[in-house]
């Protein structure tokens, strides 16, 4: 009991220690507000009063040359009553036309759907599916580049549940010729109507949702604050920690380490006390953010537990970071020095700035060391109306990497010795 | 009775730098007992071990009849430790700091409120308790610095060079503080490279010198060592080069030793007054001005020239 309480006194005075330097309390609350702010005006998130989208009425071409019931499921969505507040569809039977708007900045983006385009994905009966399926084609315009990731948003999860369907129609189909209520003629007929309606079923436009029901059932729309403010949180957590990790050198030179390790005190107790302070510090700094964008801008974050869920975790990863860097450098000095410098790194691989997705892939693979890309896509996850469920990998691979880092940490510093000699 | 702390053929080896070799002392319980000697002779390192913050390479100590290589935990209850540097928050009130420290001795509730406000009466703090550290001046933290080594009341309190880097009435009141906690009752180690703190506070004096403890004993024990000796203190001008002085006051008879510091030329003779004459003599034949003279009977800065050949401040 009293070893517990060695390791909570400590942490509780490096926690209180930090929330009294103004400069710290700058970089972690105050930085990270006004860039969000400061990106949501950018983006237009506080121009609007009708929505809380930030973003409205996308300009968007459609250049619809397919004659299927896809190509019009498509156009449908765009022009649904559910999407009517955030995109602005135009229709054009001319693509070079339509290509002209975007290069003129007129629109976002320009949607082509070729001919053929429901055929190459629901074959008619006794016709056999394309070997090549007929794709898509997005043309995006690069001054509006979270515009346009809106629109392609959208398009990804046409594409996706329509995909969804087809694979649906397939396992009907042998579902029905093994248990024997269709012979293998009916099958390719009875194929194409399956999937044909499974595929629309899904792909309507009333059932596309950008995001999910909130908690009290009102329907919750993309906010690009829902982006921006993970990311923001998330670089600004790498200071918070990083700071936290100097206060170990810190204490060093000034003696009080020292001190607390003459004092009846252990170094697990002392070293305990140290990382769970910087770890309730970071999870304070998310916690502040998250409360406070939603108070002050209405950000829905998503479902609560997901949340809360990936906030420990992405504060536990970042904070063994945050031991790994105090383990292996020697000064205070440095220790800001490179804790500058991971945060802003980790910001840009995290996706703190722009969408990641848009990197070469090699970047995105590498970006995965970085707490700040697990936690973004968490986030992100959750904002577009996914459960605790769907972040569970992103809470496990942060979890693993605090795992790891704190090991390494550890035993780094078993090594080079606790106190300065 | 058994001494407070026994010290037995104490080492301390940072890779190939030997900073304490092979030193053994005891106190006893009630006394102030000081280490004496110059910067990097090994004082706190010596401190440092017997506080259990680095393991001995070899040899061992026992406090209170606990081993420090064994024993750290019982040892670190019965210890208190004022260390050189003010190990102390700055962004947090003289307050906080006794109770955060107290509450790492063990100490919580009215006992450690009560103990805290005797404290704050004894540093004299009382009334600026709740100003954050960083307000203070240097005397004022030294205070506080000390206030967190005593809350527990150990029994024997280490005080690694309290008074470095503080004004004079500061320093009086330290001095003056270490007196009256050892007439309550506490036993005192305390480190110093002054010389006047030494002789003003110890029981018994040990002189360490790089990491060697020279000469142990109470203040007269250590001076009989020099014999009946004065050192005669020549002050010369700022710009003068003492080196042809101390060439020509070494050929004198009946001059056992000579020293320069900055502008004091220092002599250790048996007959200070019998040296006078020609010592000036030399000086205006090698034209250095003197600008005054002092003649000093034996003191703990002569033993440590006695013994080393070299200066406390050197």
């Amino acid at each position: 009991m009293m070893a517990i309480r060695k390791l909570l006194l400590v942490a509780l005075k490096d926690f209180r220690l930090i929330f009294r330097d103004r400069s710290a309390l700058v970089l972690m609350l105050l930085a990270p507000f006004l860039l969000t702010i400061g990106m949501g005006a950018v983006t237009g998130r506080f121009s609007g009063t009708s929505s809380n989208s930030g973003i409205e009425d996308i300009p968007v071409v459609l250049v619809n040359q397919d004659d299927g019931a896809l190509g019009s499921a498509l156009v449908d969505l765009f022009t649904s009553a559910d999407l009517d507040a955030l995109v602005n569809p135009q229709e054009l039977n001319d693509p070079a036309a339509a290509r002209k708007l975007v290069d003129d900045d007129e629109s976002a983006a320009v949607i082509f759907i070729p001919a053929g385009f429901t055929a190459s994905i629901i074959p008619a009966p006794g016709q056999s599916s394309t070997s090549d399926a007929v794709r898509l084609e997005f043309y995006a315009n690069p001054t509006r580049p979270t515009s346009a990731g809106i629109l392609k948003a959208i398009l990804d999860q046409f594409l996706g549940q329509v995909e969804v369907g087809r694979i649906a129609g397939v396992v009907t189909v042998s579902q029905l010729l093994e248990n024997g209520y269709i012979d293998p003629a009916q099958a390719a007929a009875v194929g194409a109507q399956a999937g044909e309606e499974l595929a629309l079923s899904s792909g309507t436009a009333s059932s596309i949702k950008l995001n999910t029901s909130t908690e009290g059932g009102g329907q919750m729309e993309f906010d690009i604050l829902a982006y921006m403010a993970p990311g923001m949180a998330l670089m600004f957590l790498m200071f918070t920690v990083t700071y936290g990790a100097r206060s170990l050198l810190v204490e060093n030179r000034q003696g009080t380490l020292a001190r607390m390790l003459i004092s009846p005190t252990t170094i697990t107790q002392v070293l305990g006390g140290k990382v769970l302070g910087i770890f309730l510090t970071a999870v304070a700094q998310l916690a502040i953010l998250i409360g406070g964008t939603s108070l002050l801008f209405r950000l829905q974050w998503g479902d609560t537990l997901g949340v809360v869920a990936l906030v420990l975790a992405a504060a536990f990863a970042a904070t063994g970071w945050g031991m790994i860097i105090a383990a292996v450098l020697k000064t205070p000095g440095q220790i800001a020095t490179a804790g500058s410098a991971v945060m802003l790194l980790f910001g840009l691989l995290g996706g703190s700035f722009f969408d990641i997705t848009m990197l070469p892939k090699w970047v995105q693979t590498i970006s995965k060391v970085s707490p700040n890309a697990w936690g973004t896509e968490g986030f992100l996850r959750l904002a577009r109306g996914g459960s605790i469920g769907s972040v569970l990998t992103q809470v496990a691979a942060l979890l693993i990497m605090g795992a790891v880092l704190f090991l390494a940490a550890s035993l780094w510093m078993s090594k080079r010795g606790l106190a300065r000699k | 009775m058994p001494p407070i702390l026994e010290v037995h053929d104490l080492v301390k080896k940072y890779d190939e730098f030997t900073a304490v070799k092979g030193i053994s002392f005891d106190i006893q319980e009630g006394e102030i007992f000081s280490l004496l000697g110059p910067n990097g002779a090994g004082k706190t390192t010596t401190i440092s071990v017997l506080s259990t913050l680095f393991s001995p390479t070899s040899g061992d100590a026992t406090i209170c009849g606990y081993s420090v290589t064994r024993e750290p935990q019982a040892v670190k209850r019965a210890i208190g430790v004022v260390p050189q540097e003010i190990a102390l928050y700055e962004d947090l009130s003289a307050l906080e700091n006794l109770q955060f420290w107290g509450q790492m001795y063990g100490l919580t509730g009215r006992a450690l409120s009560t103990r805290i406000d005797e404290v704050l009466e004894q540093i004299g703090l009382k009334d600026k308790a709740k100003q954050r550290i960083k307000t203070y001046s240097g005397g004022m933290k030294r205070r506080v610095n000390i206030g967190v080594g005593l809350l527990h009341r150990p029994r024997l309190l280490f005080m690694d060079e309290p008074t470095v880097g503080i004004d004079p009435q500061s320093r009086r009141a330290i001095l003056d503080s270490v007196k009256e906690l050892n007439r309550q009752g506490m036993t005192v180690l305390y480190t110093t490279h002054y010389m006047e703190e030494a002789e003003e506070l110890s029981d018994r004096v040990g002189i360490i010198d790089h990491g060697e403890l020279i000469a142990l004993g109470t203040q007269a024990e250590l001076t009989r060592q020099v014999g009946e000796t004065d050192t005669l203190i020549l002050h010369i001008g700022e710009n003068e080069d003492p080196a042809p002085l101390v060439t020509a006051l070494r050929a004198l008879e009946g001059v056992r030793q000579v020293n320069a510091i900055d502008h004091e030329v220092s002599i250790v003779t048996p007959a200070a007054e019998e040296i006078l004459a020609p010592a000036v003599t030399q000086a205006d034949r090698i034209g250095i001005k003197i600008h005054s003279i002092d003649i000093r009977e034996p003191n703990l800065e002569a033993v440590f020239l006695h013994l080393t050949g070299r200066a406390l401040r050197d």
